[in-house]
């Protein structure tokens, strides 16, 4: 009879420190590459509106006349496409997500 | 003949977090009849088609899955790129199919938890997501995402990866396997977990085959039956074969995904020892024009596209079969004559993913 199977596993794992973390007092790992919070360094920005023509969700609200590039965070899905679409590569997605937002408003740059 | 009785199952069930709904019929303890209701999230997405770009509709398409997310995602543009005749670098084929396998190896220990969730082995359930977590750690570094990866684009691959990612993901996929085996051992060998598998659930190979079966409900029950034996992105030059077991009850459904596991981590190897260097994408000019029907494997079977465009930036068609409900009907057989304690355990051996289904 192969009765509990797990035993091994399960006494290797009583002496083991746990794999979850104590989320939100130790911060999460960031990884490398992966596609988190849309940063734009605005002093690059040419407000050529692409982004905004281009961004699946409608995320980006960019303003040619007054020079404004808007964002909505809750929108946004992270998705790499303003990013790949910015002729002057002024737009990038950060490793890390950001607070959490509790208003509806547009960031405004 | 006892006293019938109807006992509803889902849409909100503790085993399965996904809105379905099973009308149980029930003779005592027996499921006599189970009549299946779904359509809670429908999200039309044969609307949302017309008013989306071709290109940005990869985006949805990936969405239409939480757990495939990927293989949608390389169904819609294969495609899309087979409409406009687009020759996709051999690299990007590549690197599809290592991040579809992985896809696949997340979804299965997905799935082993749920299951083993299901028959109520709760630390069995940890386990698997635990190791389902280095999983997605390595498709987080390799593609950006954890669950929606968007790596795949009309025409090729959104990402790379590098030498040295490479040799770090094949250095993590050797512990996954170790850690792999140990929770495996269990589900093939532990005889409480086979007293609930062996034998529940029969599904001949001709009810497979006439009730439409996919994936490993069809291989479970005999049916060496795999899309990848389409050839699509690099399967045609990695060795590959279908694995089936013949019972047919839910121990088979569960072995064959269990050697999955494996075999895909092998294909992921092989893949990567082949790889040739190059350019990752082509770029894409023009619109598609005609008509295709896209056929992929994805972790619970087959998903079939139809796709159509008339040579305008929005498609004027879009449809997706997805595997979960080919299964269906097999599922609903399964049912017929099944003890009801053993119905959360045959709804999750079909591997059911609801959203999917509705699209
Ligand atoms: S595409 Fe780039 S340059 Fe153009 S508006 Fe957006 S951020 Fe600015
Ligand atoms: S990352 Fe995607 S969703 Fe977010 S703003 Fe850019 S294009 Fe829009």
């Amino acid at each position: 009879m192969a009765f509990f199977q797990m035993k091994k596993m399960i006494l290797a794992w009583t002496f083991r420190k746990p794999v979850t973390t104590s989320y939100p007092f130790e911060p999460r790992k960031i990884c490398p590459g992966s596609r988190g919070r849309l940063d734009v360094k605005i002093s690059d920005c040419i407000f050529c509106t692409l982004c905004d023509k281009r961004c699946p969700t409608q995320a980006l609200d960019v303003d040619k006349a007054n020079k404004k590039w808007r964002i909505d965070r809750l929108r946004c899905i992270s998705c790499g496409y303003c990013v790949e679409v910015c002729p002057k590569k002024c737009l990038t997605l950060t490793g890390d997500h950001g607070i959490p937002t509790v208003t509806k408003e547009m960031e405004t740059f | 003949m006892g006293h019938r009785t109807i006992i509803p199952f889902g849409p909100q069930h503790p085993v399965l977090p996904e809105p379905i709904h099973i009308d149980l019929v029930v003779e005592d303890e027996k499921v006599v009849e189970a009549v299946p209701s779904i359509g809670f999230i429908h999200r039309g997405l044969e609307r949302l088609v017309e008013k989306k770009d071709f290109v940005e509709f990869v985006y949805i398409a990936e969405r239409i899955c939480g757990i495939c997310s990927f293989i949608h995602g390389q169904t819609y543009c294969q495609g899309v790129e087979e409409i406009m005749k687009i020759e996709v670098p051999t690299r990007a084929k590549y690197l599809r199919t290592i991040w579809g396998e992985l896809s696949r190896i997340h979804s299965h220990l997905l799935w082993a938890g749920l299951m083993a969730d299901g028959f109520g082995f709760e630390s069995l359930f940890m386990h698997s997501w635990r190791v389902r977590e280095q999983v997605l750690d390595i498709i987080e570094a390799t593609t950006g995402g954890r669950v929606i990866f968007g790596s795949c684009k009309v025409g090729g691959a959104r990402r790379d990866i590098s030498p040295e990612q490479m040799t770090w993901m094949l250095k993590q996929l050797e512990v996954v396997e170790k850690e792999m085996r140990l929770i495996v051992d269990v589900f093939m060998n532990d005889d409480s977990v086979k007293h609930r598998l062996c034998g529940v659930g029969v599904i001949s190979k001709a009810d497979a085959i006439s009730l439409g079966a996919v994936g490993p409900t069809l291989r479970g029950s005999g049916v060496a039956d795999d899309m990848r034996l389409l050839k699509y992105a690099a399967f045609g030059e990695l060795d590959f074969a279908p694995i089936s077991r013949t019972d047919g009850d839910s121990y088979s459904r569960c072995a064959v995904r269990c050697d999955e596991l494996f075999q895909s981590l092998d294909i992921i190897r092989q893949a990567a020892a082949k790889m040739p260097t190059g350019e990752i994408a082509v770029k894409v000019t023009g619109n598609p024009s005609g008509e295709f029907f896209s056929r992929v494997e994805q972790p619970r079977g087959e998903v079939v596209y139809y796709i159509k465009g008339n040579g305008t930036k929005n498609l004027t068609r879009f449809r997706a079969r997805t595997p979960t409900f080919a299964n269906v009907p097999a599922l609903v057989k399964m049912l017929a004559g099944c003890e009801l304690a053993d119905v959360p355990v045959l709804v999750l051996t079909i591997d059911p993913c609801i959203s999917c289904t509705e699209r």
